[in-house]
C-alpha cells in the first residue's frame, strides 16, 4: 500500500500539485485510521492530506480515479465483467430517430440491461425510463452498455479516452434527451415557468450523472487495459492556473472563468493591501524633527512621508481576432475586475479596424457580462476581418493618440501575427515617446515569436517589454507587477 | 499522536460516528465533513476549512464543539491582530501595583521573578487553549484576513501545540486541543501553514444534503417545501449570479416562507420573498426573469 501510495503522490506531482514530504508522510499516517476496502474513506483520508487548494481538486479526484478505483470498485460495479471483453464493432446505428414516447418498458432490471444486446431505440427509451425515474442502479448499467456499444475502444492506444467519450455520447445523444425528457413532462400536465424550470435543472443534474458513469466506465477499461502509470499520464490534466489560453477546450475556458473571479478578488486584496503598507515614501524632515524633540533634538527615529503612489491609467488595446480573442476576454476582464487599482481603464478592440469599448464596461454591472456584449457591439472589422495590427495602430494613434499622456500606460494584447499588412510600428514608436510604459502581451509561446507571419521583433523594439502571457498563472503575475 | 486518546470516545470511533455525532447535534455532514473531522481527531492536526460565505464552516466548528462536549474558543481574525491579542499579554498594570505595593525594595531578581509569573499573564485565546485543563476546540475565524507575516503567529501552535514565553519558558498542551480555521479564500495563504493542516473545501451542499439542513434546521417545514426550497436554490446557484444564495441564506428563506404560512412556492410567492435570498438587486431581476418569467 505504501509503494502504491508513493506512485499516487508521484502522479500528484507530475500534474503539478506541490505535494510536500511532510504531507506524504501524513497521508500514510492517515492510512492507518480508515478501512483500507473503502474507496471513499479512502479518498477523504488522501484529499485532506495531500490536497491543499479546491483548485487541484479535480487534478486530484482524476488521478485517484485511475490509481485507486479499478482495485477498490465502487460498491455497485463489484464483480463486473472482466478484462478481456472487446466491445462489439461496427454496431454503430445512431438511436437518434427514436421517437419520443416510446412504450415504457418497466421490466427490464439493471442486471438485465447490462447482459443482453440491445437494440439502439431499446437503449434509448430505457435510457429515457432511467432518467425519469432517477435510478442510478439502471443509469449505471445502461452507461456501461452503452460503452460497450459505442465507444468502440482501441485497446493499445495510449489516450486518454476524452475521443471515447465524446464518440459514445454522440451516439446517447443527451441534449436530446433532455428535450425528450422535457417534452414527456410537458404531455403529463400543465407546467408553469417555475416547475418546468426546476424539472429541466433535476434532469440536467441526472444527465451530467449519467456522463460521468460513462466517463468513469471508459476510465476504468482503459486501465485494465493499460495499467494506472500509463494511464495516469495521458488522462492528466493541467491545473486551471496553467491552461494555456490559445489552446482551450470549451470545458478548460468555463473553468478559467471559474477560476478568473477567485483570483481578481484576490489579486486586488493583495494589491490594496500593498498599497496601504508599503513603507518606502520620501523621508518627511519636518516630522523627523518635531518627534526628535523628546529624545532632546537628537533624530533617533525618522519619519517618512506617507506614499502616495499614483495610480497608472491603463489603455487596453486587444486584438479580437479568432485565435487570441479568448485570451483577450480573460485579460479585460481581470483589468476591469481589479480597475479600483488604477486611476482609469480605458480598452480598444481591434481586427482590422479598431474602436473604443470603455463604454461597454462602464453601462454593464459586471466585466463578464460586458466582455460578452463587446463581441456583438464593437465595430473592429475595416475591411476584410483578418488581423491587421498596422491599421490598427495607425487609427488608434490618429484618434486617440492625444490622450495618451506620461501618465498613461500602455497595454498591446496580441500575438503580432499581421497577415503579411504594414507593420505600422512607427506609430507605436510614437505613442511609446508619449506614453510611461508600452508592454506587450503575448498569448503564444516565446519559441513561436516571430515565426510565420508574426512580426513581434518589428514592434517589440518599441516596448517596455514584451511578456510572454499562456496562462492565467502568468496574467496575474504581469498584473501584479503592473499595479 | 500522544493526548489523541483522551478524547476519543465513543464519539470520535469511526466516520460515520463523527457523522452521527454531528447528526445529533443538528449539523448535517456529508462523508467528507465527517471524515475529515474524524482524521483531525486521531491524527491530532488542525483542519483548515475553506469555502465561499455562509456554507456553514463556522457553524461545523460549533458543531464540533458541542458533539464532543467541549468549550468553544474563539479567535476572530482581523487585519491588524498581533500577539498581544492572540498569544498573551503581561498585565503590565497590575506589574507596576505590585512594584509599588512593596515600599521597601525588594532584590530585583525576586521581584523579576514574581511579575514575570503566571498571576500577572493575560492568556489570549491560542494561549488559553493550550493551557485548558477541560477539553476545547479552537475556532481560529477567517484566517484570510490577518496579514502573512501574522499567519507565522500560529505556526508554532498549530504544529507543535505550545507556545513559547521568553520570561516562562514553553507552555505545552496539556491535552491536544481540536483546532478549526476557516478561510473565505481572499487571498492564498501560506505554505507552511498550509502543510500543517488537514484541508476541507466545504461547498455548497447538494439537493439531498441542503434539503436535509433545511429539515433539521427550520423548525415545522414540511418535507415537500423543503425540497421546493432546495431544488428552486440549486436553480438559482447555476444561474450566473454575483452572490450566489449560501445555505444560511436558504435557511433564511425558508424559515420566512414557514412563517408567512405558504406550503408550497409558486412564483409569486417567491417573487416576494426573493430578496431574503439574494442581496443584489442585479441578481434579484435577473433570478426572477429567468426562473419566473412567464408568471413574473
Amino acid at each position: 500500500m505504501l509503494e502504491l501510495l508513493s506512485g499516487f503522490v508521484g502522479e500528484l506531482r507530475s500534474a503539478g500539485l506541490p505535494v510536500s514530504l511532510t504531507e506524504h508522510l501524513d497521508a500514510a499516517r492517515a492510512l492507518k485510521h480508515v478501512p483500507l476496502e473503502d474507496r471513499d474513506a479512502l479518498g477523504v483520508a488522501l484529499g485532506a492530506t495531500l490536497v491543499k487548494s479546491a483548485g487541484h481538486w479535480p487534478a486530484f479526484e482524476t488521478a485517484f480515479e485511475v490509481y485507486f478505483s479499478a482495485r477498490l470498485a465502487p460498491r455497485a460495479q463489484a464483480g463486473e465483467e472482466g478484462a478481456g471483453d472487446v466491445p462489439p464493432k461496427g454496431s454503430r446505428a445512431a438511436p437518434r430517430s427514436c421517437p419520443a414516447d416510446a412504450p415504457p418498458d418497466a421490466a427490464v432490471t439493471p442486471e438485465g440491461a447490462g447482459a443482453e444486446p440491445m437494440s439502439p431505440t431499446e437503449l434509448a427509451s430505457l435510457l429515457l425510463q432511467a432518467m425519469r425515474r432517477g435510478d442510478p442502479a439502471l443509469a449505471a448499467a445502461l452507461a456501461r452498455h452503452a460503452v460497450d456499444r459505442y465507444a468502440a475502444l482501441e485497446l493499445g492506444r495510449p489516450v486518454g479516452g476524452t475521443y471515447y467519450l465524446h464518440r459514445t455520447l454522440r451516439h446517447l445523444d443527451l441534449e436530446g434527451l433532455l428535450q425528450r425528457l422535457l417534452e414527456a413532462e410537458r404531455h403529463e400536465r400543465e407546467l408553469t415557468a417555475l416547475e418546468e424550470r426546476l424539472i429541466a435543472d433535476e434532469y440536467r443534474a441526472r444527465i451530467a450523472a449519467l456522463r460521468k458513469a460513462v466517463e468513469a466506465e471508459i476510465r476504468r477499461r482503459l486501465l485494465l487495459d493499460r495499467g494506472a502509470r500509463a494511464l495516469a499520464r495521458s488522462v492528466r490534466q493541467p491545473l486551471p492556473e496553467d491552461v494555456d489560453v490559445m489552446h482551450a477546450s470549451r470545458e478548460e475556458l468555463a473553468a478559467l472563468q471559474r477560476a478568473l473571479q477567485p483570483l481578481s478578488r484576490r489579486l486586488a486584496a493583495r494589491l490594496g493591501h500593498k498599497r496601504r503598507h508599503r513603507r518606502d515614501g520620501a523621508p518627511d524632515f519636518r516630522a523627523t524633527m518635531r518627534r526628535s524633540l523628546s529624545t532632546g533634538g537628537v533624530p533617533v527615529e525618522p519619519r517618512f512621508r506617507h506614499p502616495r503612489p499614483s495610480k497608472p491609467e491603463i489603455f487596453v488595446i486587444a486584438d479580437v481576432s479568432g485565435s487570441v480573442a479568448s485570451f483577450a476576454r480573460f485579460t479585460l476582464e481581470l483589468m476591469y475586475a481589479i480597475s479600483a487599482q488604477f486611476s482609469r481603464v480605458r480598452s480598444f478592440v481591434f481586427v482590422d479596424g479598431i474602436d473604443e469599448v470603455t463604454h461597454v464596461f462602464e453601462r454593464a454591472d459586471e466585466p463578464g457580462v460586458a466582455v460578452r456584449r463587446i463581441m456583438d457591439e464593437a465595430d473592429v472589422v475595416w475591411l476584410d476581418g483578418h488581423s491587421d495590427y498596422g491599421h490598427a495602430l495607425c487609427e488608434f494613434d490618429r484618434r486617440w493618440g492625444a490622450e495618451i499622456t506620461s501618465r498613461a500606460t500602455l497595454l498591446v494584447l496580441g500575438d503580432a501575427r499581421n497577415n503579411y499588412h504594414a507593420s505600422g510600428a512607427w506609430a507605436l514608436q510614437g505613442l511609446r515617446r508619449r506614453a510611461r510604459r508600452v508592454y506587450w502581451l503575448n498569448p503564444e509561446p516565446r519559441e513561436y515569436w516571430g515565426s510565420g507571419d508574426s512580426i513581434l521583433a518589428e514592434y517589440a523594439i518599441h516596448c517596455d517589454a514584451v511578456v510572454e502571457c499562456r496562462t492565467l498563472r502568468q496574467l496575474e503575475r504581469f498584473v501584479a507587477e503592473l499595479a | 499522536m500522544k493526548g489523541a486518546g483522551r478524547l476519543e470516545g465513543g464519539t470520535f470511533g469511526s466516520i460515520q460516528e463523527v457523522r452521527e455525532g454531528l447528526g445529533r447535534v443538528g449539523y448535517v455532514a456529508d462523508e467528507r465533513i465527517a471524515g475529515v473531522v474524524y482524521l483531525a481527531r486521531r491524527l491530532g492536526k488542525p483542519v483548515l476549512v475553506e469555502g465561499p460565505a455562509g456554507t456553514g464552516k463556522t457553524q461545523l466548528a460549533k458543531s464540533v464543539a458541542e458533539m464532543a462536549e467541549s468549550r468553544l474558543i474563539r479567535l476572530q481574525c482581523y487585519e491588524g491582530l498581533d500577539e498581544a491579542k492572540a498569544l498573551y499579554e503581561w498585565d503590565y498594570r497590575k506589574q507596576l501595583l505590585r512594584i509599588q505595593a512593596e515600599p521597601s525594595a525588594p532584590s530585583w531578581r525576586a521581584l523579576e521573578a514574581d511579575i514575570f509569573s503566571e498571576d500577572f499573564l493575560l492568556t489570549r485565546p491560542l494561549l488559553e487553549a493550550i493551557r485548558s485543563d477541560e477539553p476545547v476546540v479552537l475556532l481560529v475565524d477567517e484566517i484570510d484576513r490577518v496579514e502573512p507575516e501574522t499567519e507565522a503567529l500560529l505556526l508554532e501552535v498549530l504544529s507543535e501545540y505550545q507556545v513559547s514565553i521568553p520570561e516562562l519558558g514553553t507552555i505545552r498542551a496539556t491535552r491536544v486541543p481540536m483546532v478549526l480555521l476557516t478561510s473565505n479564500n481572499t487571498r492564498e495563504l501560506s505554505e507552511a501553514l498550509k502543510r500543517r493542516c488537514l484541508y476541507l473545501h466545504v461547498d455548497y451542499p447538494g439537493l439531498e444534503r441542503e434539503r436535509d439542513i433545511v429539515l433539521r434546521r427550520v423548525p415545522g417545514i414540511a418535507e415537500e417545501l423543503a425540497d421546493q426550497v432546495a431544488r428552486i436554490v440549486r436553480s438559482l446557484r447555476s444561474l450566473e449570479l454575483r452572490k450566489p444564495p449560501s445555505v444560511a441564506e436558504t435557511l433564511d428563506w425558508a424559515r420566512t416562507l414557514v412563517i408567512l404560512g405558504i406550503e408550497s412556492v409558486d412564483a409569486a410567492s417567491a417573487a416576494d420573498t426573493l430578496h431574503v435570498l439574494l442581496k443584489y438587486r442585479q441578481d434579484i431581476e435577473r433570478a426572477a426573469k429567468e426562473l419566473l418569467a412567464a408568471d413574473a
